[in-house]
């Protein structure tokens, strides 16, 4: 039993020059999300600047510093929709700060699709893009081989790039890769099949994005609640009412399961899953409820509410991937404070075990993180924490390092 | 991968809008948890109402955990100003309501045209409003598909002490854990519906069967033609020497300041029919409507570094 998921995020990597804008600008064309409006400013821009064609990147590039200087400095997000499903695009620019903006939008990703260029084949960056999609646990990945065209759309050379490819993936653990050829600039393979890649009996892209099952990609089997925020009314209506709002992160609960309170391990029964179009005999995961209890015992926020049966790991230390996204570098010796789930709590880095290469995947030793360095490190919370693997788990793996004395997100954590 | 065949769909559609009201709600709860006295923009409009009825669902069977805030332009339609006012009351929250004419008095607003739209004003009363109560978090209805400038902004978006957002030195923004400390005098603006589409919004209405104004719907309006806008005759707007009025049959995507808000043309007299009219539509909500957008290509940009929502 699961919830069929009408909502996809998608990102996309690859620089300008593999045609991601192309591919973008022919998805939103296609499901009618580019107005007039946006495209007569788009056109009057492209002119200004001497272009021949009207340059599509112009739609994501929303800032007067990036329109000025031509560049995308931050993610943008586009929205749009065809009858089967609703999609949400996670745009990341291709340069500059690539791991730290790579890293942000695919945390919310159910799949990514990374451009290549079929002249090209698998190059450094492919590879860069693969290991941070697998770091973040982007659950699907679509390879597209573009520009078929300029290699008189052969299937041999779409093999050989495939089977390199999916070589690599299997290395980092990666198994549910697509490979997709095709032609952004002439339309093949991206919305309609096209009649020049009759060779490959694959769905286009757009096929694809709107069939894929992302149901399965929240975990469906350990049921974690960490609860929001306190709900106590104190009118005369509901004088006693005291309930635990918070979101399903995953699993279900229903009506009389037993839960047990973490970190301080008390139990009770749900007494009632109560909404605001009434209450629910059963809720899953990722529905936003409140939860009361039989039992009248001590809840607050940054507890979790989970089963007996699959319960977290309880811990003050535990190693993590760390990806450093502020341009100060991490200090060992200094405090800064984590949020996990709906708790906060300080913590010191105690050693800094292996930075990896973004480009080789080698493990070096290293003494400091600096902005868009991705590091295993060792550390150790203040109060215990109730922790999954995040490839188990993304909500309950996952947590953001704060600076206290800037309050600025300084690195992203995945428990492992 | 595996593609939906035989997909056993037993009792729960999980819907988009599901899913879009799940993840409100979750940012709702977060800013009434970690912020010390936070406030929900409220305009009447029909976003700042889906944003209600999610605040609903956030926190009954208990009262919202903050006040509900409209700077008034003063240049409102007045079916919007008693739309505001009847909602706040049905569901018995506080409404704070604090006037450009305030400003206007106080001498921190200079009004050089009195006819001309007051939005760029609209930011000195908010940042007034907010040092009046001292709220460390504004939650707003913007959406990231209205404009380029929100499309790049963040859930969570840090001001500083004057109010002015930085796009270049955003905070990451990651998975759903959101980043709300500040330091004291700084504050964030909070966009739980960035992620909704105009569509989205009006599935929602017709969902949810949501009382918006009746200008949002067509109606019979005596308008002046302006190059591509129509726009209405009001006491603020009268034809020039050689323009007509006329009577058509018009409704509002957006309503805002009365003297650069244009309706469009539309027979559409529901959320049912105006859902098939944004279907196939081939122009923005803004585009269409928001004559102060067009001004230049980072209107909105630059109104939001001085402090705009």
């Amino acid at each position: 039993m699961s919830n069929a998921i009408q909502l996809l995020r998608f990102i996309t990597a690859g620089s300008v020059d593999d045609g991601k804008s192309t591919l973008i600008g022919r998805l939103l064309h296609y499901s009618k999300s580019i107005f007039e409006d946006q495209l007569s400013a788009i056109s009057k821009t492209s002119a200004k600047r001497g272009m021949a064609a009207v340059d599509l990147s112009l739609l994501t590039d929303g800032l007067l510093a990036e329109r000025e200087q031509g560049i995308t400095i931050d993610v943008a997000y586009r929205y749009f929709a065809t009858p089967k499903r609703k999609f949400i695009i996670g745009d990341t620019p291709g340069h500059e700060q690539y791991t730290r903006n790579m890293v942000t939008a695919a945390s919310t990703a159910n799949l990514v699709v990374i451009l290549i260029d079929a002249r090209k084949g698998v190059l450094t960056q492919t590879r860069r893009h693969t290991y941070l999609a697998s770091l973040v646990g982007v659950p699907h990945i679509v390879l597209a081989v573009n520009k078929m065209d300029m290699v008189e759309y052969s299937e041999e050379t779409f093999n050989a790039i495939c089977a390199e490819y999916r070589a690599f993936a299997a290395q980092l653990g990666i198994h549910d890769v697509t490979c997709i050829p095709m032609s952004a600039l002439n339309g093949d393979m991206v919305v309609e099949h096209g009649d020049n890649l009759s060779w490959y009996k694959g769905a286009p892209l757009l096929e694809l994005l709107e069939n894929i099952v992302i149901d399965y990609d929240v975990n469906t089997t350990d049921f974690r609640y960490p609860v929001q925020w306190v709900c106590r009314p104190q009118t005369q209506e509901h004088h006693d009412f005291r309930g635990f709002a918070g979101r399903i992160e995953s699993g279900e609960i229903a009506v009389g399961d037993e839960i047990t309170v973490l970190p301080s391990g008390r139990s009770s029964r749900v007494k009632e899953i109560v909404t605001y179009d009434g209450n629910l005999q059963r809720a899953y995961a990722p529905q936003s409820v409140t939860l009361t209890l039989e039992d009248e015992i001590d809840v607050s926020r940054g507890d979790m509410f989970v089963k007996a049966n699959a319960t977290p790991q309880i811990a003050r230390e535990f190693g993590a991937m760390l990806c450093w996204l502020a341009e100060s570098p991490l200090d060992l010796n200094r405090k800064y404070i984590i949020k996990h789930t709906t708790r906060m709590v300080k913590c010191v880095f105690s050693r800094l075990e292996f930075r990896v290469d973004v480009n080789t995947l080698a493990h070096h030793e290293t003494g400091k993180l600096n902005m868009n360095d991705i590091a295993r490190v060792a550390m150790k919370v203040q109060q215990p924490l109730a922790l999954d693997h995040y490839s188990r788990n993304r909500s309950t793996g996952s947590f953001i390092v704060i600076d206290e004395a800037t309050n600025n997100t300084v690195a992203a954590g995945m428990i492992a | 991968m595996k593609l939906v065949e035989d997909h056993n769909m037993s009792s729960h559609i999980f819907t988009h809008l599901d899913a879009l009201e799940s993840e409100s709600i979750h940012i709702m709860r977060e800013v009434a948890a970690e912020c010390k006295n936070p406030a929900l923009l409220f305009s009447g409009g029909k976003d700042s109402i889906v944003m209600l009825r999610l605040a609903e669902k956030a926190f009954r069977p208990a009262r919202f955990p903050f006040p509900l805030v409209h700077i008034d332009t003063e240049h409102n339609f007045p079916e919007v100003i008693t739309c505001r006012d009847k909602l706040a009351a049905d569901l018995g929250e506080r409404l704070i309501v604090r006037s450009l004419e305030d400003s206007i008095r106080r001498g921190t607003i200079v009004i050089k045209d009195p006819d001309k739209p007051r939005n760029p004003y609209q930011s000195v009363t908010l940042l007034e409003t907010i040092a009046e109560f001292g709220f460390d978090a504004c939650m707003g209805g913007a959406r990231r598909d209205e404009e380029k400038a929100r499309a790049k902004e963040r859930i969570f978006s840090f001001r500083d002490e004057f109010g002015q957002w930085d796009p270049k030195n955003q905070r990451p923004e990651l998975w759903d854990v959101y980043n709300t400390r500040v330091h004291a005098g700084e504050n964030i603006r909070v966009f739980p519906i960035s992620n909704w589409t105009e569509m989205d919004i009006w599935e929602y209405i017709a969902r949810e069967n949501l009382y918006i104004p009746e200008i949002y719907y067509a109606h019979e309006r005596e308008v002046i033609r302006r190059g591509n806008s129509v726009i209405p005759v009001s006491h603020l707007v009268q034809p020039k020497p050689g323009e007509k009025a006329e009577m058509l049959s018009v409704r509002f995507r957006t309503v805002g300041d009365m003297t650069c808000t244009a309706p469009v043309e539309s027979t559409a007299r529901n959320a049912q029919e105006i859902i098939e009219e944004t279907a196939t539509t081939r122009i923005t909500e803004r585009g269409a409507t928001r004559m102060d957008d067009q001004t230049s290509e980072a209107s909105m940009e630059l109104r939001k570094k001085e402090g705009y929502f």
